[in-house]
């Protein structure tokens, strides 16, 4: 029976992965996910799972990457300059083709920065898993309810392609209440996998999990591997939500805590007059190119909205290809754009015309 | 064949082979490393305690990275100085494997400190074989934290100094103090006479993980010819000279035969 909780945005992603069957959780404090660790070492053990502290990010990732090895669904969580020090982590848990979840609860950068909301990190997620041809599949829900949803689907999805999976969200999302509703706990699925060490390898071929390929063209071929995995991910685990105006003339794309200042705007500016209509990517990496493609062939114009200097705006951009103009709104370094600021830029956009050249 | 040489073979008997826990790949090592006679010491602890079904080698970043082609088990590769780290990982979800790391100076005393500390100070259920040669020789030669005070390497081509490269760190003597640690002890391969008692510390690092007592670790003063500038003799005399002094060989932590430090004495 599900049951209805009012729960903080960390507490969701924590329980949402413990009702995904991870029982192994590796971290480190860091503001503002210090929830997550909190409240995995408190009901990990409920279930016989393992909570860490690690000494450090770097040690963190290296355990999740061997406790991934041996076929457990693990978790890591962390807020940016964390996850900056789990890329090599990262990119050895690419090339080496074991899954995890990686949850990164964005604050304002760069450097030590501060703990405000920001989505400073979209590169660092799509682009990064350190060095290497290698990415992390990236998602970024956009509620509390949605935090819970998708840490498990994160699982499967990490599963499926033996690869990192990303869960970005922000200090908003990470520190809000909202009604969030509850699975019952699954049980973890069986460690042993043809490919994962440990157990008794007396009764199999010994497995051996690596990422170093001396041979470049064996190199080039596990790269295309992982390439051809993104490939799928792109035709079967690409999510994104749209609302609003059916025939819009305004596209706005905004993903996470943005999306959801977003949604009041396109609300306000529809009844003011102006047709608008939202797509909110939940999937970042594998992004939603087509679809933006189509959109941009028919409205007059795109607004960006992200907190961030102009990151998420180069997919769209790139998606886009010069069909029709794409314009940035953002905030930076913790600070929000709030619904009367979109609202505002919109009916602004729908008074400047003609937007394309038709 | 002819039935003659069929009688010869079968009256011929085994007294010395390759361990079981050790492929048949062709190690890489150069002529007069020292990492073949570690590798095949722990195999052949492996071996003796009847473990090579339930062992995990974590093969680590140096000269030895290719370990888990040469240990018949199941193993990984870890990112330079992280094997603790990954041992932890796997440990904490197989606590019925045998897991132990094979690190050199460079992966466990310069970038990978943090992990071996920690690792000891959680009285992490694992064994570390630390191979100190006083040199990064995979990436040819460079100054290693364990470099001696005047050695010559390629990065300190006048020798060592206090004033440019510090002090040469002592990994046991700073880890005696970590109550986390089962078994600690420094050996060598550098004469026939300390190859047994490696072993028997090897074993009793393995035993100690076997029984559950905590973190255990065995460095073992190693040879680098190639870097070192020495013919492999020489590299061995080198090891009794020079090194030793320096890393004296002792039993610095022995909780498996309750023997406590200095049980073993010092060689
Ligand atoms: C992050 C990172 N930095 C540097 C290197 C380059 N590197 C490879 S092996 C090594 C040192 C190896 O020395 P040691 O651990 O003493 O092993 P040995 O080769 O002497 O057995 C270094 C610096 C690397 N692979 N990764
Ligand atoms: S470079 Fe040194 S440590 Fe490496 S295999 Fe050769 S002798 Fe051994
Ligand atoms: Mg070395």
């Amino acid at each position: 029976m599900s049951k209805r909780v009012l729960l903080r945005g960390n507490e969701a992603t924590a329980e949402g992965a413990i009702a995904a069957g991870c029982r192994f959780f590796f971290g480190y404090p860091i503001t503002p996910q210090n929830k997550i660790p909190e409240y995995m070492a408190q009901h990990l053990p409920e279930v016989g799972g393992v909570y860490l502290q690690a000494e450090s990010e770097l040690a963190a990732i290296n355990m999740v990457y061997g406790a991934a090895a041996a076929g457990a669904r693990v978790m890591t969580s962390s807020s940016s300059p964390g996850i900056s020090l789990m890329q090599e982590g990262l990119s050895y848990i690419v090339g080496a083709e074991v899954p995890c979840v990686v949850v990164n609860m964005v604050r304002g950068g760069p450097g030590l920065g501060n703990i405000g909301p920001a989505q400073s990190d979209y590169w660092l997620a799509t682009r990064g898993a350190g060095h290497g041809d290698g990415r992390c599949l990236t998602y970024a829900p956009y509620s509390v309810q949605e935090l819970y949803d998708w840490v498990g689907k994160a699982f499967e999805i990490a599963e499926r392609y033996r690869a990192p999976v990303m869960i970005l969200a922000d200090a908003i999302l990470a520190q809000m209440m909202e009604p969030c509703r509850l699975r019952p706990r699954a049980e973890p699925p069986p460690l042993d996998k043809p490919w994962t060490i440990g157990g008794d390898s007396s009764t199999r071929h010994r497995n051996i999990i690596n990422s170093l390929y001396v041979d470049h063209d064996e190199m080039e071929e596990v790269n295309r591997r992982i390439q051809a995995r993104y490939q799928q991910a792109m035709r079967d685990d690409l999510y994104y939500v749209e609302s609003g105006a059916d025939d819009p003339e305004i596209l706005v794309v905004a993903y996470g805590i943005s999306a959801r200042v977003c949604e009041t705007a396109v609300e306000r500016a529809n009844q003011a007059g102006v047709r608008c209509r939202l797509l909110r990517p939940i999937s970042l990496f594998p992004f939603p190119s087509a679809r933006l493609a189509e959109w941009a062939a028919q409205v007059r114009r795109i607004l960006v909205v992200e907190l961030s200097m102009g990151q998420f705006v180069e997919d769209v951009r790139l998606a886009v290809e010069g069909r029709c103009p794409v314009e940035l709104l953002n905030r930076t370094g913790g600070n929000v754009v709030t619904p009367e600021d979109v609202t505002t830029k919109l009916l602004d956009m729908a008074a400047e015309r003609p937007g394309r050249n038709e | 064949m002819s039935e003659t040489t069929h009688i010869q073979l079968d009256n011929l008997q085994v007294i010395y082979k390759k361990p079981d826990a050790l492929t048949d790949t062709p190690m890489r090592y150069c002529p007069g490393c020292t990492h073949g006679i570690a590798h095949r010491l722990v195999a052949e602890v492996i071996d003796e305690l009847g473990i090579k079904h339930r062992t995990i080698t974590i093969a680590s970043v140096g000269c030895s990275v290719y370990a888990y082609e040469y240990f018949d088990t199941d193993a990984i590769q870890a990112a330079h100085g992280r094997a603790p780290a990954v041992a932890t990982g796997i440990k904490r979800v197989r606590p019925d494997n045998i897991v132990f790391t094979y690190q050199g100076d460079g992966d466990l005393a310069a970038i990978g400190l943090a992990e071996v500390l920690h690792a000891a100070s959680r009285a992490e259920n694992i064994t570390v074989i630390f191979i100190n040669n006083a040199v990064f020789g995979m990436t040819q030669g460079q100054m290693a934290p364990t470099t001696l005070l005047g050695q010559k390497t390629t990065t300190t081509p006048t020798g060592r100094s206090v004033e440019r490269g510090g002090h040469p760190i002592n990994i046991c003597e700073m880890m005696t103090c970590i109550p986390g640690v089962a078994y600690l002890a420094r050996e060598t391969m550098a004469a026939p006479k300390y190859v047994n008692r490696a072993k028997r510390s090897i074993k009793r690092a393995f035993e100690a993980q076997i029984r559950g007592l905590g973190f255990s670790l065995v460095e073992l003063v190693s040879s680098c010819p190639t870097w070192w500038g020495l013919r492999p003799l020489e590299a061995l005399k080198h090891i009794e000279e020079k090194m030793l002094p320096q890393y004296p060989l002792k039993v610095f932590v022995d909780k498996v035969s309750g023997a406590g430090e200095g049980g073993e004495g010092n060689a």
